[in-house]
């Protein structure tokens, strides 16, 4: 006995150690569940970009109600304010006092910045063709534009500038702010100082901008604040998770507790009862912060799934052990139980080996979960069992379920036609079973969803997606080679294959680039003298063009534009976005845009850039795409590979071909009829399902293994355990199919009825047949 | 009634009210707005104070009323400019703007004067700037001179020639003194 007080220190010991380490766990409700660990160069990008890149930083904002005066009054205001908060790198609304930054830094720097700017340019030649062209220009109606800048700019540099930056995609904007185009809304962008993985930091920068409109829209009675973007989502997702958590625990716990009340009629047994779902539950959260460095909420949602199986192992205990004679249970009915548990194990062990974090913390968590919960029945709770503790004589449940459960046995053959029916089904439609589509897991709610949609497309925002990247060792050597690029893109957009790209180098050429523009420019004296030459014929005269000699004299000498002189300015933030420090290097995104709505020609695209040794063309959404269904296909040959293991562990306990397939069979046709129901009620079955399938077999071969052990028919009481552990299994999991969290009821909806079948074939299938 | 006034017309002809003596300005832009469009051959003349000679360019515009107007420069450069209702294009060789005229309101009354005028519409002008007709139906001067304070900070008077319904002559007086002038004659009789 002495041994086992040891097992009740050992448990109090590791439950302090759980604790504290829970304590000390970092949880995390971003994208990164659904991120792989170990990413293709390509997906490496696309990790990044979405844990740190700027579109994970970027809010939407929109102000609703009010008047458009109103509107652009409280949008001044909230930018002002945010900006003052520190907690955003940049808040943009369209003020166009704001944009005059951008203008100056563009103008002061126009020589170093022109593509225009060459030898050739500043010819006698050339200054006179583009000096015609200005004074051409004074003709149009731009003129009014051209004509102030004439003195200073007489080549149109800044003309060249500006067209460059294709103001025609901007939003609208109304009272001096941006505007939505059916002028219902006024429009924001801010940028968060926190990173994508940084939901806290995140959360912080929302709750400010809500706090911060709340005070200033209280002279505003209607006004009302949208805002969205990737910090919303992953704060909306984890505050779903959060919310549903803690309303599935206390579903999930109170019908259990109900359930175990109705047998048990006893307080002190449902304490003990819940002591094995809490161990395991905790071993499993702090196994998963020790393992991956921190928890995923969803992880820990899974975990009130887990009270579904893991209070079966105290209900197998308490219900099928007699009287003081925990020894005879011991003998008789624990090693079909810690067969039922390596069968568990077997199943998640398999998705240890997932690349979906998500999925791979699930086993780990599940296999620690189950692990401790079994063994703190079996070592812990006979110690904690007080004297004389026995619970109600249930044999009478089991009696009465006997006759039913018992006449299963004689539809054995339609049932068999039944799952080749089932197994029709499934192929029938097997090229819609499962969903290649990530957006479905997510759980950020769909109304959010729509608002962020909006607010970019209204914002002139909306990314498609169509990236071509450019590294090198050195940010320099990347901008030169972007600007290399450009060239070979610009031809694209010539030719009609593309509508346009944005490059960095508009606004931060590399330094080759911007000295060979200096080393172009003539010093005062030869540009006096040739300017006088270039100007004949010209209706202007050099004394007019004083300032543009005092301009380029300047430029000659002023210092390289560099990506510190553009802090603080849209056009900074512009560059950031586009010109990424990452662990290798160097990397330059160049945005590609479709023509229209038309779809990209990536061929075209990709032979564009065939010959180039340092760029890649990347379609973010294709290999969104082609993550998921990658970890799809990995995880149903995880599973596959599980469910073989399992075939293994059961053949090698059972060494019977007869046993062998009693036990499997109802686990085997569980699966199927899930599935194919699934099928038949239009569902697309996710990775979330694959794992719920996963599950049913591990509840499932509990039971078959019971009937088949056990004769559970012939004996009331182990009846009676699998009909109360199965019914807090599916009180368990229905909560879970009533979530709004889309991975929480894809594995509800799969294991509740999943549970409910494994039971009533493993009485059909698996019960010792009637002599 | 300053019409009247100016042209000096006797009450007792005015009691008559024969149509050609109730010629005003809401006459005037009845008469506009009838206009059904069309091709013109325009030429226009800049001054400008910094350049020694007036940049002078010509080409066609189209009119389709009320709102649609396109103005084609063959010379000196080819260019076009369409404006469609809310926005104006510009479209230069391989560069091409595009303004919402509702986002900028300065431009917005500067196309206004114009738009308006070819199309009659008397409250649209009126708007933003103050009319003055002068002269009769067969030789009418309308000028259009900014209310609003920051219109006057670039245009100080719009003023448009014509007879019957066609417009002959623009012309604007620019607050820096520069003005630009463009003559009208039409393409085709519509």
């Amino acid at each position: 006995m002495k041994g086992n007080r040891a097992a009740v220190l050992v448990w109090c010991f590791g439950l302090a150690a759980c604790l504290l380490i829970i304590w000390r766990s970092h949880f995390t409700a971003d994208m990164s569940a659904f991120l792989p660990q170990r990413p293709s160069p390509s997906q490496q990008l696309l990790v990044e970009q979405l844990r740190e890149g700027n579109l994970s930083r970027l809010v939407v904002i929109g102000i609703e109600g009010s008047d458009p005066a109103g509107r652009a009054v409280l949008s001044k205001a909230l930018a002002a304010q945010l900006v003052a908060s520190g907690l955003f790198s940049t808040v943009q609304n369209g003020d166009a006092t704001a944009l005059a930054k951008e203008r100056e830094i563009l103008f002061a720097n126009r020589y170093l910045l022109s593509p225009m700017v060459d030898a050739e340019r500043f010819s006698v030649a050339g200054l006179h063709g583009a000096i015609a062209e200005s004074v051409d220009l004074l003709a149009s109606p731009a003129g009014l534009v051209v004509k102030g800048l004439l003195t200073h700019d007489p080549t149109g540099e800044m003309m060249t500038l500006l067209g460059a930056l294709d103001p025609g995609d901007g939003p609208a904007s109304s009272h001096g702010v941006w505007a939505s185009r059916d002028g219902r809304r006024a429009l924001l962008m801010a940028q968060t100082n926190a990173a994508g993985s940084d939901t806290d930091g995140q959360q912080r920068a929302l709750d400010r901008i809500h706090a911060e409109f709340a005070a200033l829209a209280a002279d505003h009675a209607d006004a009302r604040l949208l805002v969205a973007g990737a910090p919303a989502f992953a704060v909306a997702s984890r505050a779903a998770i959060k919310g549903e958590v803690e309303r599935l625990a206390i579903i999930s716990a109170v019908g259990i507790i109900a359930v175990l009340l109705l047998v048990y009629r006893s307080a002190t047994a449902i304490a003990l009862g819940l002591l094995p779902v809490l161990s395991g539950a905790l071993a499993g959260v702090a196994a998963v912060s020790l393992g991956f460095g921190s928890v995923h909420g969803l992880t820990i949602g899974f975990g009130t799934t887990l009270i579904g199986e893991a209070v079966d192992y105290s209900i197998y205990y308490f219900v099928q052990s007699r009287e003081g004679l925990d020894a005879d249970w011991r003998r008789e009915f624990w090693p079909t139980v810690r067969l039922g548990v390596l069968t568990s194990l077997c199943g998640f062990a398999s998705l240890l080996f997932s690349g979906f974090p998500g999925l791979a913390q699930l086993g780990l968590y599940s296999m620690s979960g189950l692990i401790a919960a079994a063994a703190v029945t079996r070592f812990v709770l006979p110690q904690l069992k007080p004297p004389g503790f026995r619970i109600r004589d249930t044999a009478a449940i089991g009696r009465a379920c006997a006759p039913f459960l018992g006449s299963l046995a004689r539809i054995r053959w339609p049932v068999l036609a039944l799952g080749v029916g089932t197994m029709a089904v499934i192929g029938a439609n097997h090229a819609r079973l499962w969903n290649a589509s990530l957006t479905d897991l997510s759980p950020v709610p769909a109304g959010l969803v729509q608002i962020d949609q909006s607010l970019r497309s209204e914002l002139g925002t909306h990314d498609r997606g169509y990236l071509v990247v450019i590294s090198a060792p050195e940010r320099d050597a990347a901008l030169a080679a972007a600007q290399h690029l450009s060239a070979h893109l610009q031809g694209l957009v010539d030719q009609g294959v593309l509508g346009g790209f944005d490059t960095p180098t508009r606004f931060l050429p590399d330094a080759a680039s911007q000295r060979a523009r200096q080393e172009a420019l003539p010093d005062r004296a030869e540009l006096a003298a040739r300017l006088r030459q270039a100007l004949i014929g010209l209706p202007l005269r050099v004394d007019k063009l004083t300032p543009f000699l005092d301009d380029v004299e300047k430029a000659r000498t002023m210092p390289l534009l560099t990506s510190e002189s553009l802090k603080g300015s849209s056009l900074g933030l512009a560059v950031d976005a586009m010109v990424l420090h990452r662990a290798t290097g160097w990397s330059v995104l160049l945005p590609v845009r479709p023509v229209g709505d038309a779809d990209l020609d990536t061929q075209a695209v990709r032979q564009a850039l065939a010959g180039e040794r340092d760029a890649a063309f990347l379609d973010l959404g294709a290999e969104t795409h082609q993550l998921y269904a990658q970890y799809l296909d990995e995880a149903i040959g995880l599973s596959l590979a599980g469910f073989a293991a399992i075939a293994l562990l059961l053949g090698a306990a059972l060494r019977s071909w007869e046993r062998f397939v009693r036990v499997l069979a109802p686990l085997v046709l569980a699966v199927l009829l899930v599935m194919a129901a699934l099928t038949l009620a239009g569902e697309h079955l996710t990775l979330l399902h694959l794992v719920g399938l996963l599950l049913t077999v591990a509840v499932g071969s509990n039971y078959a293994l019971f009937f088949d052990q056990g004769d559970a028919i012939g004996q009331p009481r182990t009846l009676a355990s699998l009909i109360v552990a199965n019914s807090t299994t599916v009180i368990g999991f229905g909560a879970l199919a009533t979530s709004s969290v889309p991975v929480l009821q894809a594995i509800g909806i799969t294991v509740g009825p999943g549970a409910v079948l494994a039971l009533l074939l493993s009485a059909t299938l698996a019960g010792r047949r009637p002599a | 009634m300053k019409v009247r006034a100016w042209l000096g017309v006797p009450s007792v002809l005015t009691f008559m009210a024969l149509p050609a003596y109730a010629w005003d300005l809401d006459a005037l832009m009845h008469g506009l707005a009838k206009h059904e469009g069309g091709h013109a051959r325009f030429v226009e003349t800049k001054k400008i104070a910094l350049l020694d000679q007036p940049v002078v360019s010509s080409g066609e515009l189209i009119y389709t009323p009320p709102a649609k107007l396109e103005k084609r420069t063959q010379k000196p450069r080819p260019e076009t400019m369409m404006l469609d209702g809310d926005e104006l294009r510009l479209e230069r060789g391989k560069q091409k703007f595009s303004v919402r005229l509702s986002d900028q309101p300065e431009a917005l009354a500067f196309v206004d004067s114009l738009r308006g005028t070819l199309a009659g519409d008397r409250a649209a002008l009126e708007k933003s700037y103050r009319l003055v007709l002068t002269g009769n139906e067969e030789h009418w001067t309308l000028d259009l001179l900014p209310a609003d304070p920051r219109l006057a900070a670039f245009v100080l008077r719009i003023t448009f020639v014509g007879s019957k319904n066609r417009v002959q002559r623009i012309r604007y007086l620019q607050a820096d003194g520069d003005s630009s002038e463009m003559t009208i004659e039409p393409a085709d009789a519509k």
